[in-house]
């Protein structure tokens, strides 16, 4: 976990940016929640190759997720961080999206 | 969607295309006013993953509903489930969708966006919740 930059950064006096490097931990975790209830879903239908290509699929959806995370979290671990941008928000929101598509398309 | 405030002038409908065109062109958004205080971009995006999360929250509880109630009626727990779902996806639009809206009126120094949606989620939510009680209680004392 990167620390504070340098002496030399200007003080923040609210944090922001460990506060949102931890907001993007914290929702990567509960992807990873959701993505857990999306595979045992999938291997309720046993684990012949549909079940297991399902799994693998939500599997993709938490691994993009986290990519998008870890990217932001260096990208904020500057002292002035850029805004985030359309796309990762859109890939991010994306993930979720995926999720609750393959969620019902699974539901039996 | 269920936000309001719209820019004046236009019609809704062009107004959410305008909104998606954003959604995957960063130099549009970039091109619109100045640069806010970084940390007012910080908020807007930790607000974006709050809601994002409660997305996922309702995601993974459509995915509870059909896993752990196996004994419920069949038509009952698949339109829980799929409500849930079909919440968590909306909620997942919304949220970016109200993150550039508010992302663009920081950058234009407008008013921030106003919206119906925590309430008719809250209110959603809480009618859920209630059922839950009715039938849960129902079940105990039959």
């Amino acid at each position: 976990m990167p620390g504070p930059s340098s002496p030399a950064a200007p003080r923040d006096p609210g944090l922001q940016p460990e506060r949102t490097r931890l907001a993007w931990r914290r929702t990567t975790l509960a992807c990873a929640v959701a993505t857990s209830l999306a595979a045992r879903q999938a291997l309720r239908a046993g684990t012949g190759p549909v079940p297991l290509l399902c799994v693998a699929l939500a599997a993709l959806a938490w691994l993009c997720f986290l990519g998008v995370a870890a990217r932001r979290i260096r990208a904020v671990s500057v002292p002035r961080p850029p805004a985030l941008s359309p796309r990762a928000a859109a890939a991010a929101a994306g993930c979720t999206l995926a999720l609750a598509a393959f969620g019902a398309a699974l539901t039996r | 969607m269920i936000d309001t405030d719209r820019t004046p002038g236009r019609g809704r409908l062009a107004s959410v295309v305008a909104d998606v065109r954003l959604w995957f062109a960063p130099e549009r958004l970039r091109a619109e006013g100045e640069t806010p205080d970084y940390r007012f971009s910080l908020a807007n995006e930790r607000t974006f993953l709050a809601w994002l999360r409660t997305s996922m929250a309702l995601v993974g509880g459509g995915f509870a509903i059909d896993q752990f109630l196996p004994d419920t009626d069949r038509t009952l727990r698949l339109a829980a489930a799929l409500t849930l779902l079909a919440g968590g996806a909306v909620c997942a639009i919304r949220a970016l969708n109200h993150w550039i809206r508010c992302e663009r009126a920081m950058r234009r120094g407008e008013d921030l966006p106003a919206s119906r949606f925590p309430v008719v989620l809250g209110l959603a939510v809480g009618v859920i919740a209630l059922v839950m009680v009715a039938l849960v209680a129902v079940r105990w004392g039959g």
